[in-house]
């Protein structure tokens, strides 16, 4: 089986975050693998290893100066990149990168897509749905258990209430959610062998959409503003008190 | 005013309709004269609730015959679109089923999703606010291409407000041929068993962090929770670790929550943890380090450890029982 897996590069979340004079996120420093991307790698290595043959592609876009993250996803055992890198998909939208990941996931033919739910930087939310509906396939998402059974994937789909079982025949794009799987840290074996593995660099016109992204995204930020702050109250350390504290400011405002 | 017709995806919850649909109706209807709301499964059970929320027309796709919504809902929009001509806008609410439906409408339309949205009014055209950076900052957005424009909006966005309007007329709104993208089926339901309101529409709301140390300590959060009538919510940090299910996670890739008030107990209070309930009228906080940035935002703040303030908190409320 072969499983794609759509990761994606970004600043680190831990660290401060700006805006370019653009509105587009300042992705100038260092990037790192999306963690939430972990889980759809890890999720895909073990999907292949079970069905005992097949190998795992990362596919990805943003810039490729530096593929030190997706790097990091051929050591955990991914079997090769393919990153599609163009100035002139700065300030992409997402179904702009749905088209343009489409077409490069188009020519693998793989028998499945794994995502994560929403990336870590942009949490748009729907470009997996997006990708499935240009590449004409079934898609389940908020999967928190998969599993596949010949041509046929099922899945635990969160829901409000609990969970749905759901099916779907292969090839199929399937959302993962953060903790579905412990993603592997990747070994000094792996770390070594990835860096001789290949990472793909592809440009819009690779791909014959030099137009399509140059029809624009069909929206703009106008503006960003900072948010009005929230002000604190009172701070007490609990001497044995706390809990009556909390039970006559509860009374104050009347909850109980 | 600019626009003058929206569309709003009407989920079914419960024989009803869910809460964030009823909060679209209610915005939607404030910003155009023209509101429509599509709906899946049982129509009839839904026109009431529609019309009184705002709804002239209730698009109705019908019975899914058990398939996911994304593809099916999406295919019976793209033909509204066809056959009635495009609204300004279509408002879908953040939702497992709203994502997939806004992501198919967007490709089988050719236009780009607004999503995250928290805000929307009518300046020389729809205009729609983010919370970025952990909602220390919004951003303020616009459609430049042709309508429709497709808005995700985040619950607790706007107040749902019967409008007292009359029942929605019902007009059927087929699906198209969907090929492979609509084969996924669902092919059972387990409904978690709960006790109290919903997370979202709680008046109470009693979270519990990493800081509880152990899962089994989160009883005491769902006891507090059921003494005060609320509904218990989790920091991401446990819904990762496995103690507690992603349905109860507040922030920015959870839920948002605006209860009258939040009891937020061992979280520090990371951005994006507050951007799922600041909007909550008071906020309690208790936490053992009175540094923890929760404490910026606190209406009441315990410096103290949970594992006594908590115990001497639920036998209080209990004698009060
Ligand atoms: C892209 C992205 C999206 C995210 N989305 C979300 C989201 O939707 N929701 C969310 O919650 N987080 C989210 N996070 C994670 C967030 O950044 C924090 O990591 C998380 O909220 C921390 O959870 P916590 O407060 O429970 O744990 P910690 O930050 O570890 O805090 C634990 C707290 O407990 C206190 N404590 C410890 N022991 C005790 C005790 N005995 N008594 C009292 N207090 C004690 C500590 O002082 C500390 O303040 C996101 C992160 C990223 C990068």
């Amino acid at each position: 089986m072969n499983v794609v897996v759509c990761a994606k590069q970004i600043p680190d979340p831990a660290a401060p975050q700006s805006l370019e004079a653009s509105n587009n996120l300042n992705r100038s420093g260092k990037l790192i693998l999306d963690e939430a991307d972990t889980y759809g790698v890890e999720m895909a290595l073990q999907l292949v290893d079970a069905a005992g043959s097949g190998e795992v592609t990362v596919v990805s876009m943003g810039s490729a100066a530096d593929v030190a993250g997706l790097r990091n996803a051929l050591a955990m055992g991914a079997a090769k990149a393919v990153i599609v890198s163009d100035d002139a998909l700065r300030g992409a939208d997402a179904l702009t990168t749905a088209k343009v990941l489409a077409a490069a996931i188009g020519r693998l033919e793989p028998d499945l897509v794994l995502a994560a739910t929403e990336s870590s930087d942009g949490y748009t939310g729907t470009l997996p749905v997006q990708l499935a509906e240009l590449l004409d396939l079934p898609s389940i998402t908020f999967a928190k258990k998969v599993t596949v059974n010949g041509a046929t994937i099922s899945v635990e789909r969160q829901t409000e209430a609990g969970y749905d079982e759901v099916s779907a025949p292969l090839p199929a794009v399937v959302t993962v959610t953060a903790g579905v799987v412990e993603p592997r840290y990747a070994s000094f074996k792996g770390i070594m062998a990835a860096k001789s593995k290949p990472v793909e660099i592809l440009s819009v016109a690779d791909l014959g959409l030099s137009d399509v992204v140059a029809a624009g995204t069909g929206q703009e930020v106008t503006r960003v503003v900072a948010a009005e702050a929230r002000q604190s109250g009172e701070k007490y350390v609990d001497d044995g008190d706390g809990a009556q504290k909390i039970v006559a400011f509860l009374e104050s405002i009347k909850v109980i | 005013m600019t626009l003058t017709s929206l569309w709003v995806l009407a989920e079914p919850s419960n024989g009803s309709l869910s809460t964030a649909s009823l909060e679209l109706l209610s915005a939607a209807r404030g910003l155009a004269s023209n509101v429509a709301a599509i709906t899946w499964g049982d129509a009839s059970a839904a026109a009431g609730l529609a019309g009184e929320y705002g709804a002239s027309t209730l698009y109705s796709v019908g019975d899914l015959g058990g398939a996911l919504p994304g593809a099916p809902v999406a295919s019976a929009i793209a033909r509204l679109v066809e056959t009635h001509g495009a609204p300004d806008a279509i408002l879908i609410p953040t939702s497992y089923d709203g994502r997939d439906v806004a992501g198919r409408l967007s490709a089988k339309l050719n236009r780009t999703v607004l999503t995250n949205v928290t805000g929307l009014a009518d300046n020389g055209g729809l205009e729609t606010e983010h919370p970025i950076f952990g909602g220390t900052q919004s951003a303020f957005a616009h459609f430049t291409g042709e309508a429709p424009g497709i808005v995700v909006v985040r619950a607790k966005s706007f107040a749902a407000e019967s409008a007292a309007g009359a029942p929605a007329a019902i007009v059927e709104a087929p699906t198209g041929e969907l090929g492979a993208s609509g084969a996924a089926r669902v092919v059972a339901s387990h409904v978690e068993e709960r006790t109290g309101p919903q997370l979202e529409d709680a008046a109470v709301v009693v979270s519990g962090g990493r800081g509880l140390g152990s899962a089994d300590k989160y009883s005491m959060i769902e006891e507090l929770a059921t003494l005060l009538k609320g509904a218990a919510g989790a920091s991401r940090a446990i819904v990762d670790a496995g103690w507690v299910p992603y349905s109860r996670q507040v922030g920015q890739t959870g839920k948002t929550v605006k209860p009258t008030v939040y009891l937020a107990c061992a979280i520090s209070g990371a951005t994006q943890h507050m951007v799922g309930m600041k909007g909550s009228k008071n906020i309690v906080a208790v936490n053992k380090d009175p540094d923890a940035p929760i404490f910026q935002i606190a209406d009441l703040g315990i410096v103290g450890d949970v594992n006594t303030v908590l115990p001497a908190l639920i036998e209080a409320l209990r004698q009060r029982a």
